[in-house]
């Protein structure tokens, strides 16, 4: 099964870590990704812009309204995903336990809805 | 079809069905679980197996009950399954993985259906369920309960039991919840949630001992039922050992819990001539092969205070000073408000009331207390000790509003009458060990949800 994990944080407390930890942070994300590639799990993932970089759409009535920013102001924001393929949800669960940034938010793990 | 037995040997119809029954409910779990682990889908396999067992329920009183009646309701069952998945295929429903299950499914039915009721118990318990769906699922799933006995049981509405169980079960297949026993760094953690998960379904039918409802009553049976399940397929595992000691000890003073009137009658007051000998000689075996093993955990724990209550058959003494000792341990382990409850209450058993009533006083934070009967009932009976009558009066009224069941509800209101006797006469008695004490944690009194 394929599953997408959604990494949340609070952005300002990353903005405002000092050099190093951020290189610290980097590294360890480097080799999360690796040991997916190694693990031959991996099927895609970014990191995002900052949440402030977001503009929203909805289409009401057919007229669209364009909104600058997020689609839900709240304290962690959806920084970065990864989209995996695990054969269960123990599996999934053990990867996302493993992502740099469970220690300093949470990451949501949602099953991908096969079509 | 496998044979079946002899057409001589055949009984009655209505015995036939009867019995054909009684087969069918023992096969359930067993059925289930294994349907369920091959499809991923719980639901799916519910749907298979009642069709099977339909279909028994209509041949086997009349053709004789089949030599080997497990084979019999798998194959009806796999056979429905693999139906629905075709047909859902041919409308391009069928995922490839579900296919794929099913293919595996499609094979020769094994004589000896593998037992998967302790991976589906895991699934039930899984971190990713909602802890107070569990027992409910479990109950459902392992022992075939439907969604009225089981929201009778748990007091709830019949049609949100249902509701729950229905989107707990499509968590399970969509989210992926795998059918097996989990790594073992995740092991304890686990087997904990399935322990847990089978004393809540002990608790909901032990708080309605007496009552006319039959299935609740029936509910601590189940659970003991679960947990003769588990100790069968982890027969060395000590906690699952403790459990079942646990729930057997308790369940051994059922007669002697109420009047023949329906009165309640506290531990300390109940007649022990009515608990039950053999069910506490097997909690005693349980638990010693438990301690054997040299792990000590909280079902132990607690099994073990029940013996040291249960010592009161033989010796005509409960061993206070061993259940102040043994809640201390479980105080540490566990840190629970529960234990902290049990602990001060026996503490004051031991002559050291004030110490109790500080461990009372230093649960007041916590905002679960307010609506949780045995805290005040236990403060009112120790403050009486020390005859502060006032706040013990006080305390004795809150434990009566917060209590739903008429019997003890009775039995605290004849405790504060009493109380209120005994200030106008201004005698101070020395009031029994414990007295007055509904007990925390064993009368399904589990803490209400922050």
């Amino acid at each position: 099964m394929q599953y997408l994990l959604l990494i949340y944080s609070d952005e300002s407390a990353m903005a405002s870590a000092t050099e190093a930890d951020r290189g610290q942070m980097m590294a360890a994300y480097g080799a999360y990704t690796e040991a997916m590639v190694q693990a031959g799990i991996l099927k895609g993932g970014d990191r995002l812009r900052p949440a402030s970089t977001a503009t929203t759409i909805r289409t009401v009535d057919g007229k669209t309204a364009v909104l600058d920013g997020p689609y839900a102001e709240t304290k962690e924001q959806l920084g970065g995903y990864y989209i995996i393929d695990a054969p269960d949800l123990d599996a999934a669960l053990s990867w996302a336990e493993r992502c740099p940034g469970a220690a300093v938010g949470a990451i949501e793990v949602r099953p991908i809805w096969a079509m | 079809m496998p044979s079946r037995s002899a057409p001589s040997g055949r009984c009655k119809p209505v015995d036939a069905g009867r019995h054909a029954e009684a087969v069918a409910r023992g096969l359930y779990g067993r059925l289930l679980a294994f349907v369920a682990a091959r499809t991923g889908d719980v639901a799916r396999a519910e749907d298979a197996l009642s069709e099977a067992f339909a279909a028994a329920l209509t041949d086997w009183p009349v053709s004789g009950v089949p030599e080997n009646p497990a084979a019999w309701l798998l194959t009806v069952a796999r056979r429905k399954v693999i139906d629905t998945v075709r047909r859902e295929r041919t409308r391009g429903y069928a995922s490839t993985h579900l296919q794929l299950l099913t293919e595996e499914l499609a094979g020769d039915t094994p004589r000896d259906v593998p037992d998967d009721r302790l991976a589906l118990m895991f699934v039930c318990a899984h971190p990713a369920i909602d802890p107070t769906v569990r027992a409910p699922l479990m109950l459902q799933t392992v022992l075939g309960l439907d969604a009225a006995a089981i929201a009778s049981a748990f007091l709830s509405a019949p049609a949100a039991m249902g509701q729950r169980l229905v989107r707990a079960k499509a968590r399970i297949k969509l989210a992926g919840i795998p059918f097996r026993l989990p790594e073992r760094a995740d092991l304890p953690e686990r087997f904990d949630a399935v322990l847990e998960a089978i004393y809540a379904a002990f608790g909901a039918g032990w708080s309605e001992a007496c009552s006319s409802e039959s299935r609740r009553r029936g509910l601590t049976q189940e659970a003991i039922w679960l947990g003769r399940v588990v100790v069968s397929l982890l027969p060395e595992e000590p906690e699952a050992l403790g459990l079942m000691a646990l729930m057997l000890y308790a369940e051994s003073r059922r007669a002697a819990r109420r009047t023949a009137g329906g009165g309640y009658v506290p531990l300390d007051e109940q007649d022990v001539a009515l608990w039950d000998a053999d069910m506490i000689q097997q909690a005693e075996t349980l638990l010693m092969h438990a301690s054997a093993k040299g792990v000590v955990g909280r079902f132990q724990l607690e099994a073990a205070v029940q013996s040291a209550h249960a010592a009161r058959r033989r010796t005509g003494q409960t061993d206070w000073c061993a259940i102040v000792r043994l809640y201390d341990t479980l105080l540490s382990l566990t840190g629970s408000p529960v234990v902290a409850i049990n602990q001060a209450v026996a503490r004051a058993a031991v002559g050291r009331t004030t110490e109790g009533l500080a461990l009372l006083d230093r649960l007041a934070a916590d905002p679960r207390i307010v609506t949780y009967q045995p805290y005040w009932a236990a403060r009112a009976g120790l403050l009486a000790r020390i005859g502060s009558t006032l706040d013990a009066a006080t305390a004795y009224r809150r434990a009566i509003g917060l209590e739903a069941d008429p019997a003890v509800r009775r039995f605290l209101q004849k405790r504060l009458i009493a109380l209120e006797a005994s200030r106008v006469r201004i005698i101070m008695t020395d009031e029994r060990s414990g007295a007055g004490y509904v007990e925390a944690g064993h009368d399904g009194k589990a803490l209400p949800e922050r």
